[in-house]
Formats: C-alpha cells, structure tokens, sequence
C-alpha cells in the first residue's frame, strides 16, 4: 500500500466537496479552512474547527495519521478509496454535537497488512434530517456499525440492507446516545 | 417454529438457537434458516444484555469510569482495563513508571492465558469432550488464585490506575507466576496428545468453518481469527504499547483459515504469552508502581483520540471525544468479537448445523462485550 497515493485520493476527494459548496470555499480560499462557522466552542479538533479537508495528525498523540473530513454524501467514495488500498473498516460511530445543530458519522479505517496506517474519515450532517449513506455495500462489516449507530443516534444510513434495531429493543422509540436523551 | 414446503423433497424451516442455549456461551440467539441438517441462512440477533456502556462513559468521571472496563470482556478483563488507562494516560499526558508497566504486562498477559484455557475447555466440551474442561479449570483456577491475590478480584478486574497499577506486586506472586509457567509448560504437550492429536476432533475442525484472508478485512475480524487465516496481525508487533517491543515473543499465524488453525493460533498463542511472562518477571525492575503527579481531576485537551490494544479476542480500540471536562463527551467501544461474529452469516452458508456451532466456538464470542 502507498500512503502518500492514498493520503493524496482523499484529499482530492475533500477537494471536491469544497467545491460543491461555493461560499464556504470562497471563505476558505481567503481566510484559510476555518470555514464560517467559527464559533464552536466544543468542537475543537485541532488545529481549528473545519468544515472538509486532510489533515496529518500526530499519531503519538491522537492515535490516527490521517484525518479526513468530507462531506456526508462522499463517504462511499472515502470507502471505496481505502478499500483499493487494502484497508480495514474498524469501526462505525457518530458524536453529537448538538450545540451546532449537527451530527458527526465517523469512520475509522486501519491496515492490517503490515505497518501500522490509520485514518479517520468523518462527515457532518444535518441533526435534523440526519440520513448519509451506506459503506455496506464497499465493507460488509459496516452493515452492523451502521445499525449499531442508527440505535444510538437515530442516523439514518440510505441504502442500507437491514436498518433495524441491533442492540436495542425492537419497539424501542428513542437514541440513547443523543445529548438531549433524558431517559426513558 | 414455522415451515414453508419448497419442493416434494425440500423442507425448509426457522430454527431458533438460543439466547439461552448452552452452546453460544451467554445469551446470544441464532435465527436459523434450515434445510434438513444444512444452514441456508444464519442471522444473529444481539442485544440481549445489552448495558448502554457508552452512554455511562458520557455520564461520569474518567477514572469513575474504569470498574465498566471490567464487564466488558469479563475473561480478559485486563486488557480492557490496559487499552482505557493508556488512552487515558495518552490524553492527559501521564508517565507511568516501569515498573508499573512490567506488571500491567505480566498480569495482563496472564489474564489472557486464563481465557485461552477457559475457550479451550469449553471450546472442546462444545465438541463433545468433557474431560479438558476440567483440566483447563484446574490451571485457569491457579491463575486466578494469583491475580486475584494482587488485584482484589477473580474475574472483573479494575487494579490499573491512571499512571499506574493500585498496589504492588510481592515476591510471592512473581515466584506463584513462575511456577505457574513452569506447570502450563507440562501441561500444554499433554493437551495436544489428548485433543489436538484426536482423530474426533480433527475431523471435527479441519476444514471447517473456512474464513479468508480477504472475508476478514472486509468483517474488520481481527486477533486469531484474523491470525487464523495467515494474516500476521498482532497490535503488540504491528501498533506497540507499553513494553511489548523489549520482549522477545512470537505471533503464531495458520493460513489455514479453517476451525482448526483458529485453534492452532490460540493454543500457540499461550506458549508464547509463558515467554512474555517469563522475560517480563526476569527484567522487571524495582522503584515505584504510581506515577508521583497524577491529578485527581483529569481534564485532557478538547479533541479526540483513539487507542487500540491487543485483547485476548482481537483489536480493542477506544474512541474518546473530550471537550475539555472530567468526563467525556463521547466514549466509543470498539471491541473485537462483534466485528467478527458479523462474518458468521456470511461464512456459516451451507454449513451442517453441528458445524456451524464448533465454527461459532472457534470464534470465541463473549457476549457482554459484544452486547456492550
């Protein structure tokens, strides 16, 4: 696996979805990638908050190498670039950052063919309309992270074969996970 | 039960294993498809101890949080107790003094020979050997006799700290570990002739169950399930923490990929953690077992962060959100056997049904850590 080609992929794939929204392009093309919600008093993953692009992280301290943020709808393209490259789905998960109205879907991927290379792929969507969709159909294994995340936060993975209930209860009506959940 | 009649011949109908069946080991059900004795289709239904682990992670303390490492995986408890005080450790910037780390390893490591042999004897007994079952539970018992001589507990451990281990090792337990290495050293020849060399048994999982290297990466299925299937994937090799590199030790791999090479990788894997223990107690230095400067309150930077350790079923990994506060923001599990029992549905079709239970055994699922 070439690091430096795969690295080189997502970042034209975070490209593209700069371009799709103009005005935060526009704002990162002057005033560099913090974007227009600036304002994110919890969100602070560094260097700064940011709406898309590749960082290279410190491993030693974050545990990745490579953080990638993208748009929701080009995650099964982020999918399908790690998987040419041999790598694995680890997990599936989501945070809520519920002051920013937004919930994050993120990925991580890691290689298991020889030295250690991870990457964490994570797409921001709407809280209100959360659906983004499906890596199933690139990674099987994701079929039960996307379910298990569909219980807890109540995102919604289009296309998915089977999004039921996986650890909760059938009947159950609420996402444990979601900061506004107050018990049930 | 119900049945639809697809031919003259055919019958196909849903068969229900579990959640309270003997063989999946804790309450796990099977929805089964079947057509006569073969599996058309296998569809685990999880969520039946079910504990929300994730949401107590965002509701109290770090350091409250760490008896939950303890029921997650509740035969290799330790491993989970290492991987969360090092993400811990890792965010708030905390040395931890050598010694501290020799006996997390030794212990650890002994914590996961005692799973091994609790996997291996029931493993076996899933086959229709009862006998090793009580031979594992001797040597697993002397092992718990130890741990629980230096952690206060048998089975659902919290001894690390952040920074450290609660109390130090004695003479004693070094010596009992030794001993210990020494006794499992005669025994484990004595299981190979016994099992491994049996001809029931053999046939039992040669062949059997076949998993691919490719199935695994696209499942996630890590640990020896992974190394079962000739991927040379160990995270104290391939991702190395503590001090795991100034040990000298193997990672069995089988290419096999079958239920036979899952139990090579295991079986091999205990001899191999006898080395580590033995090196670890031979270098293990004097000094202190706490770091002298560990806050009470751990207030790591906003961000995230991500570790992963090698459990005793595969790669368990944390994803921890912190935003500045002593507790987290989010908390993700990520643990091994739910990656890969999600292969099972795929890799159990066609399978005899007694097959497909000694494929599920060699998987060595533990439920609650699955359940979360």
């Amino acid at each position: 696996m070439n690091k430096e080609n795969v690295i080189q992929e997502l970042q034209a794939l975070a490209a593209e979805g700069m371009a799709d929204q103009p005005e935060v392009a526009s704002v990162a093309a002057v005033a560099g990638p913090a974007g227009e919600e600036e304002a994110k008093p919890q969100t602070a993953i560094p260097p700064e908050p940011r709406r898309n692009g590749v960082l290279e992280v410190d491993y030693a301290v974050r545990g990745v190498h490579v953080d990638v943020q993208i748009q929701g709808d080009q995650v099964v393209r982020a999918a399908q670039i790690l998987d040419e490259a041999g790598m694995t789905l680890e997990a599936i998960t989501g945070v809520d950052w519920i002051n920013d109205q937004e919930l994050e879907v993120v990925y991580d991927y890691s290689y298991t063919g020889g030295s250690c290379f991870r990457v964490v792929v994570r797409a921001r969507i709407s809280r209100h309309e959360p659906t983004i969709p499906t890596v199933s159909g690139v990674f099987p294994g994701a079929n039960w992270h996307e379910r298990e995340t569909f219980d807890f936060f109540g995102i919604h993975f289009e296309g998915h074969p089977q999004l039921e209930y996986l650890l909760l209860p059938e009947d159950c009506d609420f996402h444990p996970l979601l900061k506004d959940f107050k018990g049930c | 039960m119900s049945s639809q009649p697809l031919s003259q011949n055919q019958e196909r109908f849903e068969l229900n294993l579990g959640p309270q069946h003997p063989a999946t080991h804790g309450v796990l059900r099977v929805k089964l498809l079947m057509d006569g004795e073969y599996i058309v289709d296998a569809e685990p239904v999880l969520g039946y101890i079910h504990r929300m682990h994730e949401l107590m992670g965002e509701n109290r303390s770090w350091a409250q949080y760490l008896p939950n490492m303890g029921r997650l995986d509740y035969l290799s408890a330790l491993s989970y107790n290492l991987g969360y005080v090092e993400l811990v450790e890792k965010m708030a910037g905390i040395e931890v003094p050598e010694r501290a780390e020799y006996i997390r390893v030794i212990t650890t490591e002994m914590n996961r020979i005692s799973s091994h042999l609790l996997w291996f004897g029931a493993f076996v007994l899933d086959l229709g050997g009862f006998t090793p079952l009580l031979y594992a539970f001797d040597d697993r018992e002397q092992i718990l006799d130890l741990l629980e001589a230096v952690t206060g507990s048998r089975l659902t451990y919290c001894y690390y700290l952040f920074g450290g281990c609660y109390n130090d090792v004695e003479d004693d337990f070094l010596s009992g570990c030794l001993a210990f290495v020494k006794r499992l050293r005669t025994r484990l020849p004595m299981y190979h002739n016994l099992v491994t060399k049996n001809v029931i048994l053999r046939q039992r999982l040669e062949g059997v169950g076949p998993v691919s290297a490719e199935m695994c990466r696209k499942y996630g299925a890590t640990g020896p399930v992974l190394r079962g299937s000739g991927i040379n994937y160990d995270l104290r090799k391939n991702e190395p923490y503590s001090i795991y590199p100034e040990l000298d030790f193997d990672v069995p791999v089988y290419p096999e990929g079958d239920s036979m090479a899952r139990f090579m990788v295991r079986m091999d894997e205990m001899e191999q953690c006898l080395r580590i223990i033995e090196q670890a107690i031979a270098k293990i230095p004097e000094g202190p077992v706490m770091a002298e400067k560990v806050p009470k309150m751990i207030k790591p930077a906003a961000g995230d962060y991500y570790h992963a350790v090698e459990a005793a079923r595969g790669t368990f990994a944390i994803r921890a959100v912190s935003d500045g506060a002593n507790q987290a923001y989010r908390m993700k599990l990520r643990s091994p056997t739910f990656s890969n029992l999600s292969l099972f549905q795929e890799a159990s079709r066609g399978m005899l049904l007694a097959d497909g239970l000694a494929f599920m055994g060699s998987l060595d699922l533990v439920i609650p850590e699955i359940d979360r």
